[in-house]
């Protein structure tokens, strides 16, 4: 048994964590995330040319990973760097492409164009189960009618994939030009962009009319992707707290002498290591049978103990960590909001549940 | 044991509660629902709106102005300011600084100061902590040297809320370096508009502007401007502290806020049904309302022990630790229901869509974060559970 990565994934692990920590420090990431358009071409296109887009392919389809591992390998580095850039939607809707099988152009593997996933409405935040927007035949075409909602990047997509219900019952997965939505932009709690797209008989063309297990699929991958970016969250807050408890000093020494700290610094480490051992676990899982149940539990640990860890990280630094200064509260914001996107813990919980019946 | 309120209590109720139905308006509660930060004017028209009932200073003394009400009356203003989607009454000039000046200071002082507190001419905040002074208060470093009939104060405050408000700074500043730290603190009303005062915003996490620093250079205070005898701050300071500690249970503010998440999730739809029906979720509603009811009597078991004994004891810590603990649970619930909706900053961008954009909705996530502060502030809840051990367990 091994469980340090490649050489190969080391490299790619590495220099993106340098390209990020060159590109995006901390003042940079804040003038992005929260400003809009909430997104940065050039550390797009630089993530780009290092080859992000590409790791998260097969070799088949034109790129150079795919594998669980390459996911993590990307998303870990972005999530220590509080990276806003829109790479979730894009490689969620990379890995639903590859798992129809269906043509991935050259331009989505370069990432010169920025594909977004779009399955969440309103009412149905999570899940497929119970989509409501249509999609209709039209002539040769399709038209889809609805709204998605909160989806993350969608503000800077250049093409929208659209999970959508059509005339059968079953779930179909219709690509539609950004240009051709009607939406409302805007920025996140957490830094960041999304939109609400709204669909009114708007043309689409079908990819699939048979996409539930490829949405399985990329839903799958999203939540491993989240869990890796969890991971390196966790690990900075963990960092950060012990860090700021050595330093600071109150009734003469480092309050990191008090041993009720110590504990809760201890207990912050505990849920860390069940983090980076759940998200291994989904990652190797990530393309067998195990890999939607695998990712769901990471999903679920990273909701539960990321919040916790994300809290306790606040509380132990006091006051300074409410602050909009404070790399700390970024950190532990971002953390916090994971929870809420594809499934939050409760829901996990509740899919895992039904599988055990 | 009789764990009603009496007849007289419940008149009081509902005369409150017809009252601030008059006293709020529209836009105000609006606001108070959205968690929307008020603006200046609007908390002075509210306070102005109280102050001519009487209700600004009900738990004033009549000897100072008030109307005496002890503290399960206090209690029930509390609950039905919340009930009415009131704003909060500022708490620095009213509640922190009034019973130190009732209680230490002079009747020049008194006379002075408290009815400028109740008409609203003075906004006080409240200059305590420091960069290097949180937890350890008494640590604190900024500096009064006494030239002629004058004080030359230089240092700085921080955290210091609403300061962008005030026009006046209530400090515990150090006069004496001799002995132990706590015996060299003086207490001193300060003018934030003298020469040498400067005041800096500090954003907080989730882009509010709430708190500031404080910077004082040379400012000159008059030794009449100082509470109680040099070098007694400390004894002042604990004395506040209680007082601020008589109203941190918090139970009005969580009853409120968890009436409306429950309205929150019969609204929200979820797989077909309204998420209040969801198992996982109405489990956690449910946890927090039993926790919020064992709390409610335990703060009134200790306000009725409070009201026998004169004053509050060590074990009021427990309300600060459970009612931010209740507090802070239904902010994370009310943002883990409204799931992926509860991101967007600000929330009015949702606008589209009724059921997401409503007020009381909206901003869930921010108000979450920010809540933070409330286990931080006011002695931490680490600072809290020292003072129990301590003074209550005593091991
Ligand atoms: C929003 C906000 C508003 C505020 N408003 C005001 C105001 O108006 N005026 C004012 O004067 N102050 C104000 N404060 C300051 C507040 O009182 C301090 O933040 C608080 O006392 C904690 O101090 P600190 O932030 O320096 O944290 P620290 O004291 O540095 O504490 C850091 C961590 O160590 C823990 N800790 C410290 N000592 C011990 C110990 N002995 N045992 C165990 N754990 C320990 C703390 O609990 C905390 O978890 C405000 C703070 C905030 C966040």
């Amino acid at each position: 048994m091994d469980f340090s990565p490649t050489p190969e994934r080391q490299m790619v692990a590495e220099s993106l964590s340098r390209l990020l920590a060159e590109h995006l420090d901390a003042e940079r990431r804040r003038a992005i995330a929260y400003v809009a358009p909430w997104h940065d071409p050039t550390l797009w296109a630089h993530l780009c040319e290092l080859g992000v887009p590409a790791l998260l392919v097969p070799a088949e389809q034109g790129g150079f990973g795919g594998a669980g591992f390459d996911i993590t390998t990307a998303f870990q580095p972005l999530g220590a760097a509080l990276c806003t850039e829109p790479m979730l939607g894009h490689a969620m809707a990379l890995a639903a492409l590859v798992a129809l099988d269906a043509p991935v152009s050259e331009d989505m593997v370069s990432g010169n164009s920025r594909y977004v996933l779009a399955i969440g409405e309103p009412d149905v935040p999570y899940g497929l189960d119970d989509l409501e927007t249509t999609a209709n035949r039209a002539g040769d075409g399709w038209q889809i009618t609805g709204r998605k909602s909160v989806v993350a990047g969608a503000q800077s997509a250049t093409h929208v994939l659209v999970a959508a219900r059509h005339g059968d019952g079953g779930i179909g997965l219709f690509e539609v030009g950004a240009d051709a939505i009607d939406l409302t932009a805007y920025g996140m709690v957490d830094g960041g962009g999304a939109a609400e797209l709204f669909f009114d008989a708007t043309a689409a063309h079908a990819i699939s009319l048979e996409a539930d297990a490829a949405l399985t699929t990329a839903l799958t991958a999203g939540l491993l992707a989240l869990s890796a970016e969890a991971v390196g969250i966790a690990e900075r807050l963990v960092d950060l707290t012990q860090d700021y408890l050595r330093t600071r000093q109150q009734f003469g020494r480092p309050i990191a002498k008090f041993q009720a700290l110590q504990h809760r610094a201890v207990e912050m480490s505990l849920h860390l290591e069940q983090l980076r051992s759940i998200t291994v676990r989904a990652a190797a899982s990530f393309g067998t049978p195990d890999g939607p149940r695998h990712a769901a539990m990471a999903k679920l640990l990273v909701g539960r103990r990321g919040r916790l860890i994300a809290e306790e990280a606040i509380q132990l630094h006091g006051g300074i960590a409410v602050t909009w200064e404070a790399e700390v509260a970024h950190l532990a914001k971002r953390l916090v909001m994971i929870d809420a996107q594809l499934g939050d813990a409760d829901w996990q919980s509740e899919m895992l549940a039904e599988a055990l019946a | 044991m009789d764990i009603r309120y009496s007849d007289d209590e419940l008149a009081f109720r509902t005369e409150i509660k017809t009252g601030l139905a008059e006293i709020v308006w529209p836009e105000l509660a609006a606001k108070v629902r959205a968690g929307s930060s008020l603006e200046k004017p609007e908390h002075d028209r509210f306070h102005a709106a109280l102050n001519a009932r009487g209700w600004l200073a009900g738990h004033w003394p009549t000897e100072h102005g008030g109307l005496g009400w002890d503290p399960v009356q206090r209690h029930i203003f509390d609950e039905e300011l919340y009930a009415a989607d009131a704003p909060r009454v500022v708490p620095f000039g009213l509640n922190m600084l009034a019973p130190v000046l009732m209680a230490f200071g002079s009747p020049e002082q008194q006379a002075y100061h408290l009815p400028r507190i109740l008409s609203g001419e003075d906004w006080w905040c409240q200059g305590y902590s420091e960069p290097g002074a949180g937890s350890d208060l008494a640590s604190l470093r900024t500096r009064a040297v006494q030239e002629g009939d004058s004080y030359i104060v230089n240092g700085q405050k921080t955290w210091t809320t609403l300061a962008q408000h005030a026009n006046k700074i209530f400090c515990l500043v150090r006069t004496g370096t001799e002995g132990k730290p706590q015996e060299g603190i003086s207490f001193l009303l300060m003018d934030m508009q003298a020469p040498g005062v400067t005041r800096r915003p500090i954003r907080t996490l989730d882009g509010g502007f709430e708190v500031n620093e404080v910077f004082f250079d040379n400012v000159r205070v008059p030794v009449a401007d100082r509470v109680g005898a040099e070098n007694a701050g400390w004894t002042i300071a604990k004395y506040l502290l209680n007082h601020e500690r008589t109203n941190i249970s918090l139970v009005g503010e969580s009853t409120h806020a968890l009436e409306q998440l429950k309205a929150q999730a019969r609204q929200t739809r979820r797989r077909g049904q309204p998420l209040i029906k969801n198992p996982h979720f109405a489990a956690r509603v449910i946890e927090i309302e039993a926790d919020l009811e064992a709390h409610r009597i335990t703060n009134l078991r200790m306000l009725s022990d409070a009201q026998r004994k004169g004053a509050p004891g060590p074990e009021v810590s427990m309300l600060k630790i459970t009612g931010t603990r209740i507090r802070q649970a239904i902010n994370d619930l009310a943002r883990r229901g409204l799931g992926p909706a509860a991101a967007p900053f600000p929330s009015e961008a949702l606008s589209g869509n009724a059921a997401l954009a409503a007020p009381e909705h909206a901003n869930a996530a921010a108000r979450y974060f920010n809540n933070r502060k409330i286990s931080i502030y006011g002695g931490s809840n680490e600072i809290q559970a020292n003072i129990l051990a301590k003074h209550v367990l005593d091991i």
